[in-house]
C-alpha cells in the first residue's frame, strides 16, 4: 500500500493525541513544554502533507512561522520555567498554586 | 514500495518514541526520545519533497530547541518526576480525550481514504527551496518580518525573565563565593609553602 494522504493525516492525529494526553498525565513543566512541541509537529506534518498533495507552497510558509513561534515560546516558557524554579525550587505544576482560594 | 517501507519505518519510530516520551518520567529520557520524533518527521518532510523544511525541522528543533530544553534540565538538576498521586479525574479526562482524539483520527482516515485520490502533479514543486523563498519574500513578505519582530520580542522577554530580580541576593551570592575562595586559598596555602 503506497502512503496516501489519509495515511500522512493518521500519524499527525495518532501523534496528536499522544501529546495531547502527555499534556495531561505529566506534572513536570518541562514534560508538559515537550509535549506541546510534539502537538505542534503533528499539526507540521498536516501542513506539508497537504502542501504537496495539493501543489501550494502556503502550506510551507505556515510550518515556517509555526516553527519561529515555536522557538519563541521554547526562550519564553524555559525562561518562565527558571524563574519559576528559583522561587519554588521545583517544576511540579501543582506547586503553582499561589492563585489557589 | 520503497517509499512505503520508509513511510511505516518513520512513523512507527515517531509514535514509539513519542510514546517513550509520554512514558518516562526522567525529564532527560524525554527529551531524547522527542528528538526521535523530530529526526523521524524530518525523513517523512524528505519523503514528502519537502527537502527545506526537513533541514529546518532538524536545525531548529532537533538543534537550537531540544539543545535548549536538556540546557534547563542539566541546569535545573531536574530529578524524576514524582510518583503520580493526581486526582483520578485527570486521569480518566486525559485517558477520555486520547480515545475521543484518536477515534476521530480512525474516522478521518476512514472518510479521506473513502475519497478519490487526488494525484500529485509532478509539475508543481511547493516544498522546493526556490518556491518557499519566492513565496517568502512577495506574497508572505509582511509575515516574515512580523516573526522577524516577534523573535525579537522573544528575545529580550526571556533575557528579562531570567534574569535575577533581586539585586541583594546576587551580592550574597558573590560574597558566600568569594569567602569559599578565600577558605580554600587559605587551606591551600600550607601546602604550597611546604
Amino acid at each position: 500500500m503506497e502512503p496516501n494522504l489519509a495515511s500522512y493525516l493518521a500519524l499527525s492525529g495518532i501523534l496528536f493525541s499522544i501529546g495531547c494526553v502527555g499534556v495531561i498525565f505529566k506534572r513536570n513543566a518541562i514534560g508538559m513544554f515537550m509535549c506541546i512541541e510534539l502537538m505542534l509537529n503533528s499539526v507540521n506534518l498536516t501542513f506539508v502533507a497537504f502542501s504537496r498533495y495539493y501543489g501550494d507552497t502556503t502550506g510551507q510558509l505556515f510550518v515556517f512561522m509555526v516553527m519561529a513561534v515555536a522557538a519563541c515560546e521554547a526562550a519564553v516558557g524555559l525562561g518562565i520555567i527558571i524563574a519559576f524554579f528559583r522561587n519554588k525550587v521545583s517544576v511540579d505544576v501543582d506547586d503553582a498554586s499561589l492563585m489557589k482560594n | 514500495m520503497l517509499s512505503s517501507a520508509l513511510f511505516f519505518l518513520f512513523a512507527g519510530f515517531a509514535i514509539v518514541c513519542a510514546i517513550s516520551m509520554v512514558y518516562h518520567r526522567n525529564p532527560l529520557y524525554s527529551a531524547i526520545s522527542l528528538v526521535g520524533v523530530f529526526i523521524s518527521l524530518a525523513c517523512i518532510y524528505l519523503s514528502l519533497a519537502a527537502p527545506f523544511m526537513a533541514v529546518v525541522q532538524i536545525l531548529v528543533y532537533a538543534g537550537a530547541i531540544m539543545v535548549l530544553v536538556v540546557f534547563v534540565i542539566m541546569l535545573l538538576n531536574l530529578d524524576d518526576d514524582a510518583a503520580p498521586n493526581r486526582l483520578g479525574y485527570l486521569y480518566a479526562l486525559g485517558g477520555g480525550l486520547g480515545v475521543v482524539l484518536l477515534a476521530q483520527t480512525l474516522f478521518v482516515f476512514y472518510s479521506v481514504s473513502r475519497t478519490p485520490t487526488h494525484d500529485i502533479d509532478p509539475s508543481l514543486t511547493p516544498g522546493a527551496t526556490i518556491s518557499i523563498g519566492q513565496a517568502m519574500y512577495t506574497q508572505y513578505l509582511l509575515p516574515v518580518e512580523i516573526v522577524g519582530v516577534m523573535l525579537m520580542m522573544a528575545i529580550i522577554g526571556s533575557v528579562i525573565l531570567a534574569r535575577r530580580l533581586d539585586p541583594k541576593r546576587l551580592e550574597l551570592v558573590v560574597e558566600d563565593e568569594l569567602e569559599r575562595r578565600h577558605e580554600k586559598e587559605a587551606m591551600e596555602e600550607p601546602r604550597i609553602s611546604f
